[in-house]
């Protein structure tokens, strides 16, 4: 049945192939595994949430309702309210904007920027690029991460705060706590490179040698289009690979930070304090929503990354397939 | 044999390079935050003659490298600092038999992840095809998922509220029910990672020639896979209990600070919020020694259990 399946695939490959990109091919090969769909589905709805919180919250995150306390699942609230009567629907939608910002900008900055540039510049410089590169790396590899990043959030955010542009920013983005956004994913990219970067180096070095770049570089290519017409498009799917795996933990670390009470500060919302807030285990005997809700939506979102990550790596890495 | 040794070398040559620059990094981030040490032990009653001498006396008032200086010579003396949230005691005696308690509870999860890891993972790469394989990895996926600061709870409330099954918080030692709820929580989202890569290593195994040979022979499928399946799909997995102790200390974080163990992971949450800054340090530069040295003594181990694996000049760490 399965081998049916993939010779049908192969066979729909060939035939179309000549129009499809390699990442198109993947892309439909991805929509054919129906836990992938699934799992891509609940991810773009909670962005879709994130994103337009401003429209998709039927109230205001910090709204209260103090007739209406610690109520239970009803028509008005379809997810009960908090100890403050604030509307838990609109509370969580206003916490998935936090997970979506932090997790967009880790991945684009920590993720991207860090861990390809300098995986790339290691591989393909070798040498003393290569090894100043890599030994910070290892000594990045080697710090705690969470005590680490808890740390440097506690302590350098006052002197984030005191910076005057840092605040023109906030005012001129409209981000409430940008402060809070810009030092947990700051530190968040800081420890999150050092493994992407080192997968994406050892391709590099392997592919380097390959005779189409040495011919490349025999016909007098620039570095720079070695790196991105020959040796990108080369590692592009690890890149994928490896960036879908790291969401669920940048997801989990900014929620593990704010319980601790260095991350995102109150009134912005985010699933590390709601976490907290409900995680008494008398506050969960009395009203479970508090924490299950949250919990629950959490859960269902690092559950759903997960399994992205799982399908993309199967559809992504032939040699495993 | 030849390269192992210049191997060993080169780790070990560069661990204590990296330790100084994981210390310098940890120093310099301690120091630079609100408030220096002293004012913060202080509290409100501050004086701010006081203050200048006992920052003298401390030699806070030294330029940065002059402290960090002074502070990596008292360490090779074995002197980590004094804390100063438990009465200037010596940061050393604080640690270490915190340390002993996580340890423990660690050993017990870890035992745990690889004891449920290693037997899901196999029988995943035997009913490959069948719903059984998706179906084993994806509920360990789950639990991978769902963050410990939900899991304690809800068990917390399940066994020791409404079932009366277990005691709540507290440690015990490893023989009493207190262990059995942060074990849990500890070791149930790390099995999803051991099961995965058992059940790659082991369907890369089943392709070799000699299973073919030990099935072709009349061996039960028992013996195949027990003594020829599983042993040489074990060799890889020593790879990720580097790995693993990450994930537990991370996890112990959360689970020690919620049910009150009087390990290394409450006591980190506590000197950060307090910002008890030696012994923070202190902490940092433990335990980045023991994943050093955890990680040289895997990859040296690993060396000698398979001989088939090259030694890279890159990989360091």
């Amino acid at each position: 049945m399965a081998e049916a399946e993939a010779a049908a695939e192969t066979l729909d490959e060939v035939t179309l192939g000549a129009r499809r990109s390699p990442l198109g091919l993947a892309f439909r090969r991805l929509l054919r595994k129906r836990i992938a769909v699934l799992a891509l589905a609940f991810i773009a709805v909670f962005y879709f949430c994130g994103l337009f919180a401003p429209v998709v919250a039927p109230r205001s995150y910090t709204a209260q309702d103090l007739d209406n306390v610690l109520q239970g699942p009803s028509l008005a609230h379809p997810l009960g309210t908090d100890r403050l009567g604030r509307d838990m629907l609109s509370r969580v939608i206003w916490a998935s904007r936090t997970t979506v910002i932090v997790t967009l900008a880790t991945l684009v900055t920590g993720g991207l920027v860090l861990s390809v540039s300098l995986g790339l510049l290691a591989g393909y410089m070798g040498g003393k690029v290569d090894t100043a590169i890599m030994r910070v790396g290892d000594v990045f590899f080697a710090l705690p991460g969470l005590p680490m990043l808890i740390l440097i959030n506690a302590t350098l955010k006052p002197r984030v705060v005191e910076q005057a542009w840092i605040k023109n920013l906030e005012d001129w983005l409209r981000v409430d706590g940008l402060p809070d956004y810009i030092l947990i994913f700051g530190a968040l990219s800081l420890f999150a490179w050092v493994g992407g970067a080192r997968i994406i180096r050892s391709q590099i070095l392997a592919l380097r040698e390959t005779e189409y770049v040495v011919a490349a570089r025999a016909m007098g290519a620039s570095a720079w289009r070695v790196i991105f017409r020959h040796l990108l498009p080369n590692v592009s799917n690890i890149i994928i690979v490896g960036l879908s795996a790291s969401l669920g933990a940048i997801a989990g670390t900014e929620i593990a930070l704010t319980w601790f009470g260095v991350g995102i500060q109150p009134p912005t919302p985010s699933f590390g304090a709601m976490l907290y807030d409900g995680g008494s285990i008398r506050t969960l005997q009395a009203n479970p929503h508090l924490l299950l809700v949250p919990g629950a939506v959490v859960a269902t979102l690092i559950f759903a990354f997960n399994l992205l990550g799982d399908a993309l790596t199967d559809v992504l890495t032939p040699r495993a397939r | 044999m030849q390269g192992i040794l210049p191997y060993i070398l080169r780790r070990l040559l560069w661990a204590p390079l990296i330790l100084i620059a994981v210390s310098f990094i940890a120093f310099t981030v301690a120091r630079y935050g609100p408030g220096d040490p002293i004012s913060v032990a202080m509290g409100q009653y501050r004086d701010p003659e006081a203050l200048a001498r006992v920052r003298h006396e401390k030699g806070l008032d030294k330029p940065l490298l002059d402290q960090y200086r002074i502070y990596i010579w008292n360490v090779l003396h074995g002197d980590l600092g004094e804390s100063f949230r438990f009465g200037a005691r010596p940061v050393s005696e604080i640690i270490f038999p915190k340390m002993w308690v996580s340890a423990q509870l660690g050993l017990v999860a870890l035992i745990i992840t690889f004891g449920v890891g290693i037997p899901v993972g196999i029988l995943a790469a035997l009913k490959q095809g069948s719903w059984m394989d998706p179906a084993s990895i994806s509920t360990f996926l789950f639990f991978q998922s769902v963050p410990v600061l939900v899991t304690v709870p809800v068990m917390l409330l399940v066994f020791v509220l409404k079932l009366h099954w277990l005691p709540t918080g507290g440690w015990e030692g490893i023989f009493s029910k207190h262990i059995v709820i942060p074990a849990l929580a500890l070791s149930l989202p790390g099995v999803a990672g051991v099961a995965r890569l058992m059940r790659a290593t082991t369907l890369d195994v089943l392709k070799e020639d000699y299973v073919r040979t030990a099935r072709a022979k009349g061996l039960r499928e028992f013996t195949v896979v027990s003594q020829h399946v599983a042993r040489n799909a074990l060799l890889p997995m020593t790879t990720i209990i580097g790995i693993s102790l990450v994930t537990l200390l991370e996890g112990a974080f959360f689970t020690e600070t919620l049910l009150g163990i009087p390990g290394i992971g409450r006591l980190a949450f506590e000197s950060v919020t307090s910002r008890d800054y030696d012994v923070i340090l202190g902490l940092t530069l433990v335990l980045a020694s023991a994943f050093i040295v955890a990680n040289i003594v895997i990859d040296i181990a690993y060396t000698f259990i398979d001989p088939r694996v090259r030694y890279q000049r890159s990989a360091v760490i």
